[in-house]
């Protein structure tokens, strides 16, 4: 459960990125946040899992209020998440297999137990041939799915994905969308921002609109 | 527990990796820490070889009274007497001029010599525990015994162990402050090599803190490096010192013989060994600490 009640969010320099948003996203529920470049996506995304605070109102995750959290207890927030970031931030000295365990290490998994979970969660994005490839020699899409697989792999409640097809053909972001559907499927929440129409309307989700900073339209999807 | 115990073996693991990685920065840092450390540490070997040959001779606080040759029998009574009420007296022994003549002889290989005067040259002799070995008690003492009849000579034996004990003193106030100095060097290089270690990982470091990593996470291979670093820092600094007290001894020997004594460098102990290594690994430990505390505020959230 996440909900936001008249969050603004200002940024250094007085930039108000977020303006008065309330929105309340259920357990399992997927949704897509649309909106035009620099309308404020990532930001909503940063603020639900604690990589940016509000600078007023309220966000709370699963209970627990994200402007008041102890820096001590961020982290085990953070590990409810699967995050994938805009611009991917994969490890480019440790190879695919490396990246995917990431997650595990620092949750502490065993090393059998985590191998098999780093190979599962390869092979659901069709990149078990490379684990042993550095990301620098992926392709973008291959890269994209790399980080998917990384934010999947330790089986979070909550996935947010920030422009996950960004540098995907129609092919491969078709694939990804079904990767979410499938999540979703078995309980997972799932935020999506995008600015791709396509992802979209094929998710056929809950759809949130920003514009300029500002919520302007949440409109009930069908859903999965 | 076992993933913790699992999670922090991995981490010495690739803690060895990197420092095996870069073999060249690796073996010069070791060697800056190990030559560092070798200072203080060849300075107390030595000092502590000084203690040893001082500690096999008598520190505590002694007066020798040496009796006039023609006191008798009596004489040595009274002055037995007058010692044993004596407040300023902890304890005394006598040695009566037949003893000493005995010990001359059996003791020097001077029994020829001894022999040859054929009557005995040696006075009786007093000596004297004081209870308060402050030199200026000493002094009254001894000016003291000098008034008793039949008394012919005073001897304080304290003085030149006194001198020497001045002399280990200031060393050890030397292997202190040099010690306290490097220590600190090892606690800057360190911190500046963990720094730039930082500064490299900064995106790995970034990454695992947005993906749920702890702060003791995130500092443990730093602390690891650190520790290590320090630990291979203190057996470097063991061997130079092994090595100097080698090549130090063969020289050492043959001055000493010159002056017709004994005197040579003496291993570093068990303990002594155990102490250096766990406080070296410590140093770096703590400039590792330092460096990833001031460093890793740099990834707070805002
Ligand atoms: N760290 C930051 N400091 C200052 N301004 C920022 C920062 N991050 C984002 N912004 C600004 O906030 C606005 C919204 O950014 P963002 O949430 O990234 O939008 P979107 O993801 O929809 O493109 C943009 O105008 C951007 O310039
Ligand atoms: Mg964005």
């Amino acid at each position: 459960m996440i909900s936001f009640s008249q969050v603004h969010k200002r940024y250094p320099g007085g930039f108000e990125a977020l303006r008065n948003v309330s929105l309340g996203i259920a357990d399992g529920e997927m949704v897509v946040v649309t909106g035009h470049s620099g309308a404020g996506k990532t930001t909503l995304l940063k603020l639900m899992a604690a990589i940016e605070r509000p600078s007023s109102g309220s966000v709370v995750v699963n209970g627990q209020n994200i402007g008041a959290l102890r820096p001590r207890a961020i982290p085990f927030l953070r590990r409810n998440f699967g995050l994938i970031f805009q611009d991917h931030k994969l490890l480019f000295d440790r190879t695919v297999l490396e990246n995917v365990l990431l997650p595990l290490n620092i949750i502490g998994y065993r090393r059998g137990e985590a191998a098999r979970r780093v190979r599962a969660a390869l092979d659901k994005v069709g990149l078990l041939p490379k684990e042993k490839a550095y990301p620098i020699t992926l392709s973008g899409g291959e890269q994209q799915r790399l980080a998917s697989a990384r934010a999947i792999v330790h089986r979070p409640s909550i996935l947010l994905a920030d422009e996950p097809t960004g540098n995907l053909d129609a092919a491969y972001a078709g694939e990804i969308a079904e990767l979410f559907r499938s999540f979703n499927q078995v309980g997972v929440t799932v935020v999506i921002a995008t600015h791709d129409e396509q992802l979209a309307t094929r998710l056929n989700p809950r759809l949130v609109a920003l514009k300029s900073g500002e919520l302007i339209e949440a409109v009930p999807g069908a859903g999965a | 527990m076992k993933a913790w115990l699992s999670q922090h073996i991995r981490t010495l693991g690739a803690t060895l990796a990197k420092l095996a990685r870069a073999p060249v920065s690796t073996l010069l840092n070791v060697g800056a820490v190990g030559v560092a450390l070798a200072l203080p540490v060849g300075l107390y070997v030595g000092l502590a070889s000084l203690q040893h040959l001082a500690g096999g001779l008598r520190v505590e606080p002694q007066v020798s009274l040496f009796l006039a040759r023609d006191a008798g029998r009596g004489d040595v009574a009274q002055i037995d007497s007058r010692l044993k009420q004596h407040p300023g007296v902890r304890g005394f022994r006598h040695v009566s001029r037949e003893r000493a003549l005995e010990e001359i002889k059996t003791r020097s290989g001077l029994a020829d010599v001894v022999e040859s005067l054929g009557h005995n040259p040696l006075p009786d002799a007093f000596i004297v525990d004081a209870s308060d070995a402050a030199p200026q008690n000493l002094e009254a003492l001894r000016a003291e015994f000098l008034r008793w009849p039949k008394v012919a000579h005073v001897q304080l034996d304290s003085a030149w162990a006194r001198r020497l004990d001045a002399v280990l003193r200031l060393g050890r106030l030397a292997v202190l402050t040099l010690g306290t100095l490097l220590a600190f060097a090892l606690v800057a290089i360190t911190f500046n090599t963990i720094r730039l270690q930082i500064m490299t990982q900064r995106d790995e470091i970034e990454v695992v803190k947005l993906i749920g990593a702890t702060d003791p996470f995130v500092r443990r291979p730093f602390l690891y490096y650190g520790a290590t670093l320090g630990l291979a820092g203190g057996v470097a600094a063991w061997l130079i010192v092994a090595a100097g007290i080698c090549v130090f001894n063969d020289g050492l020997q043959e001055l000493s013989g010159l002056y017709g004594m004994r005197f040579e460098l003496r291993s570093m102990s068990v303990g002594d060994s155990f102490s250096l290594l766990a406080f070296s690994a410590w140093l770096g430990w703590f400039g590792a600490w330092l460096s990833v505390s001031r460093h890793l505020s740099d990834f707070e959230p805002r």
